[in-house]
């Protein structure tokens, strides 16, 4: 739906870049939940002189999660920018036009994909600032 | 045109959409009543419930004070929290969302008037029922996010819990027939020319927050069915020893309950968008900006809900993840703030009493969101958690983000309600005693919450260095009252000595200005193209051609209730759309199902049982007469010699659109008890639970195998059913229906006749408990088909489904494909997950 590519911007490709950002949010979430809640090491008895359980695949996991969503997102962005037509010289696309309502959509889609792509490396950040499961 | 035949058209008009006089104006739908009836009774419950404010206040204002007694106290920040939050914040966005987006888009109403009167008369019937409890003594007293074991114990907690959970139930079936309705409007209900990057950025918000409610308000919804299951027939969702957990509430709960936020945040930040331009007198500097923000914030707004429950011991990871995204938010909050900004600046700022407001809505919203920044970090929240930090916090944010723009809003849109304006000398005391009543009142809750003084208590001792913060606070709590009754009595005392407003007062752009004030019955004269965001600064003629008729669906020769459909994108005539008249039957309806939702708190399940089918039957009878009505031609000249069809069917009518969304929202429910199920797989070790023998706990193979074949035949017959009348063969129509319907029945019966012959126990285990729901859930789903399905066949033997007026057998089938994956979903989660522990 919202990943071929497509000559005519609509709501489905505007929506696309946050659309990424929350699947690799919930995945990020569901990846560490499991790993933290399943890791076979309880919290409270820790094994092998290990403190907490340690985050074990979730790094690996999240960076490969993170590399695909932030690609799509940049595949998002250059149909986006074709859709703008090129460029940002007949700001602010209020006119009428089909025209324009193209270039509308291709520039809304082109910041949000802007926002998406810092707020999925936001989100990534944590799996690689702490160290485990505590 | 001549001006005899102008007269004659504007009293078909004003016939056609006036109000029944005498005990009869309560049938009327239009949305011009329906959004001041909602809008009036939000803002009572705002008053309702800063009297209770007061109340907690007044108890706080000294150490060991007696004025409250604890118990009852409870109840009052319970009922202060929900009623601003439920009855007042969300349905003040519908209320003026009703009221204003029709005069935005030129529409002479929203496409489902009666759902919106439905959606009213919830709205009252819930509202006053939670917050008519306190006066039994029986009011919630769990506070607003209700966290079990609390409040499942029924020893700790009275019938409260019970009218919070239904009550508040009942009136988010509202506020998705709310959103529902608005997210049409804005789609489909566009005047022609209004393409997608002219629309007003009103709309865009409306869009956005009624899509936001899509996803945030079915979670809540999920998760007050477990809630009443556990607490009416004990099924231990929620209670460790019998393998729930409480944590699941709180994550159902702050998934509504972050999103619901920026829900009413964004709302009103959209009237600050739709009055800066006005005062600034220039266009909007960076419209795209604004639609990234909105998207933005609304996306972003539900990878927050964690930072809610940072300290619950979830791993630090996780809290992590939640810490960004609540730090990412700032980045489009702030975009729209700084749009503003600049708008201003780059304009000629007109001061008055809305901009004031606008302005001190700004000022009081950065400090919110500046410590909103701060309690996004993990480690600063688990000091100031449970604070009257937050409490400092939740009402900046509030306060700034919603009731002051909402306010700024009041003054800037009563004169186009009411076609007279609030008074300019009397607004300003009134914003300068909020202003600094909130101040005063919630600035030093900062300092009481760092000191120590934790939420909810109802007393403390004197001599450890909260007492005359606290004293303060009471002071600034008074002062603010007295701002809002001033603006009370101005605007329904004052109001009403003041002379009548010119038209389009403020020299605004936007279409809701075109016409003259107080705006006739039915809105609108004629239906204009627009060719601009601001068409009232850059077509300078055409409020005169509107008011004279010139443009499309100037008459109402037919008597009937016309509006113009619009495509999504770039807003082309489709359609114009009949839509129904006033009627007693909203009401009606909306007093059978509260009746059985408040029948069912106080534990009468077989009368309930009896008005909620009762309900049920209303509600076709309401279909039945009300909607797919087959019109007298195909089609009809609007005006401008566009001629237009009357009846359309599929993805192009309204219709259509309003099940696709409704079940959108449908399904988000349904995933949230999905993710219970795997949430109490990723807490316990052994998943589901052993049997004696070893094998693990499940409701077999056998019968889901057989509901699944079932489901699937009945999924083909609906299909086959659509395609026979499309080719004109009423009786395979109705031969496919049956078969739908008969299949539909089997797999719900061998869904729910599962889990009974593998004896699993609701009550013994969380593990069967959900089983039961999800196998419950999608058995109702297909039994709310077959009654779909029973009614396509009625409608088919009348003669009011047939070959070329088939709206019915289109959204049927639509549901069909939202039931099926109901049940594929709830048939592999339940019955293949087992082989895989």
């Amino acid at each position: 739906m919202v990943l071929r590519l497509r000559d005519r911007a609509d709501l489905w490709t505007l929506l696309m870049p946050p659309t990424v950002w929350a699947t690799h949010f919930l995945y990020c979430y569901v990846v560490a939940a499991v790993q933290c809640a399943k890791a076979g090491i309880s919290l409270t008895a820790p094994e092998g002189g290990q403190a907490f359980a340690a985050l074990g695949m979730v790094r690996p996991l999240v960076a490969a999660g993170t590399a695909v969503a932030l690609l799509l997102i940049v595949i998002g962005a250059r149909q986006a920018w074709r859709h703008t037509g090129g460029g940002f010289h007949d700001l602010p696309h209020d006119a009428a036009t089909p025209e324009d309502r193209q270039r509308f959509l291709g520039y809304a889609t082109l910041l949000l994909s802007a926002l998406s792509f810092v707020s999925v490396i936001f989100i990534a950040l944590p799996a690689f600032l702490i160290r485990d499961c505590r | 045109m001549s001006d005899e035949l102008r007269a004659q058209q504007e009293e078909r008009l004003g016939r056609v959409w006036a109000s029944p006089p005498g005990w009869r104006y309560w049938s009327a739908v239009n949305n011009t009543e329906v959004g001041r009836w909602y809008t009036a009774t939000a803002f009572a419950f705002f008053l309702f419930a800063g009297v209770l404010a007061l109340l907690v206040r007044a108890q706080l204002a000294v150490p060991e004070n007696d004025l409250v007694p604890a118990g009852r106290y409870n109840q009052l920040f319970t009922l202060h929290g929900t009623a601003m939050m439920f009855l007042f914040a969300v349905p003040i966005f519908e209320a003026v969302a009703i009221l204003l987006l029709p005069t935005m888009l030129a529409a002479r109403d929203l496409p489902f008037p009666r759902l919106s009167a439905f959606g009213y008369w919830c709205f009252l019937i819930g509202g006053v029922f939670v917050c008519g409890s306190i006066f039994f003594n029986a009011a919630p007293d769990g506070g607003w996010f209700m966290y079990p074991p609390l409040t499942t114990n029924p020893k700790l907690t009275g019938i409260g819990a019970d009218i919070w959970l239904l009550g508040l139930s009942f009136i988010e079936v509202a506020s998705i027939a709310a959103a529902v309705e608005l997210i049409v409007g804005v789609l489909k209900c566009r005047p022609p020319g209004m393409r997608i990057n002219t629309m007003p950025l009103y709309c865009w918000y409306v869009l956005i927050v009624g899509g936001m409610i899509l996803f945030a308000f079915p979670p809540l919804i999920a998760g007050d069915i477990l809630f009443e299951l556990q607490r009416l027939a004990d099924w231990p969702f929620f209670d460790p020893a019998r393998g729930g957990d409480p944590l699941l509430w709180q994550h159902l709960f702050w998934i509504f309950g972050h999103p619901e936020v920026y829900i009413v945040f964004l709302p009103s930040i959209a009237l600050l968008a739709m009055m800066v331009p006005s005062f600034a007198r220039r266009p909007i500097i960076g419209y795209s900006w604004i639609v990234l923000a909105a998207i933005g914030t609304g996306f972003l707004s539900f990878g927050l809900w964690v930072h809610h429950m940072f300290t619950t011991g979830l791993p630090a990871i996780s809290l992590g993840f939640f810490s960004a995204a609540s730090e990412a938010v700032a980045i489009p909050t702030g975009v729209q703030l700084f749009v503003f900004l600049a708008t201003m600046l780059a304009g000629r700022m007109v001061m008055s009493v809305p901009m004031l407001f606008a302005a001190g809505s700004l000022a009081i919203f950065v400090c919110g969101g500046l410590t909103g920044v701060m309690v996004a970090i993990a480690p600063f929240d688990w000091q100031a958690h449970d604070s009257y930090f937050v409490v400092a916090h939740l009402h900046y944010t509030l306060g700034g983000g919603m009731l002051f723009p909402l306010f700024a809003g009041a003054y800037y849109y009563v004169p186009l309600v009411l076609g007279r304006p609030l008074s300019d000398r009397w607004g300003k005391r009134a914003f300068w005693l909020m202003f600094a009543g909130f101040n005063i009142a919630f600035l030093p809750m900062h300092f009481t919450g760092l000191r120590g003084m934790p939420r909810r208590v109802f007393t403390y001792p004197a001599g450890i260095g909260w007492d005359w913060l606290n004293l303060v606070s009471t002071c600034g709590a008074f002062l603010f009252a007295a701002g809002v009754l001033i603006f009370t009595i101005d605007l329904f005392i004052g109001v009403r000595r003041r002379a009548a407003a010119p038209a389009n007062l403020w020299k605004s752009g936007t279409l809701e200005w075109v016409g003259p004030l107080p705006a006739p019955d039915y809105g609108i004269r004629s239906v204009p193209a627009v060719s601009s965001r601001y068409p009232l600064w850059d077509q300078p003629e055409l409020p005169r051609e509107v008011a004279e008729g010139r443009w499309y669906l100037p008459d109402a020769q037919e008597g009937k209730r016309e509006t113009l459909v619009t495509s999504v994108l770039d807003a082309e005539p489709e359609q114009c759309l009949r839509v129904p008249g006033n009627s007693f039957l909203p009401m009606l309806c909306a007093v059978l199902i509260g009746a059985s939702f408040i029948g069912t708190a106080f534990h009468y399940y077989w009368s309930s049982l009896a008005i909620g089918v009762a309900g049920i039957l209303a509600i076709m009878v309401w279909l039945w007469r009300g909607t797919a009505v087959i019109p007298d031609a195909d089609d009809k000249d609007i005006g401008r010699g566009l001629r237009l069809p009357l009846y359309v069917s599929g993805p192009r009518s309204v219709g259509w659109w309003a099940m696709f969304i409704t079940m959108f929202g449908d399904m988000t429910a349904f995933a949230s008890l999905v993710f219970g199920f795997f949430y109490f797989w990723t807490i316990h070790e052994v998943f589901p639970p052993r049997l004696a023998d070893g094998s693990p706990m499940g409701p077999g193979l056998l019968w889901p195998a057989v509901a699944a074949v079932t489901l699937a035949a009945s999924w083909g017959a609906m299909l086959w059913a659509r395609e026979r009348n499309a080719a004109d063969s009423p009786l395979g129509l109705r031969l496919g229906l049956l078969a739908g319907m008969a299949l539909g029945l089997a797999s719900g019966g061998a869904m729910l006749w599962a889990p009974w012959q593998a004896g699993l126990d609701p009550v013994s285990h969380a593990y069967p408990a959900t089983v039961w729901v999800l196998l419950g859930w999608a058995a109702l789903h297909l039994l709310l088909g077959v009654l779909m399905q029973a009614y396509c066949l009625a409608r088919s033997l009348a003669s009011k489904l047939t070959r070329a007026y088939d709206i019915d057998i289109h959204n049927v089938v639509l549901y069909g494909h939202f039931a099926t994956l109901t049940g594929a979903v709830t048939l592999a989660v339940t019955a293949l997950f087992p082989l895989l522990s």
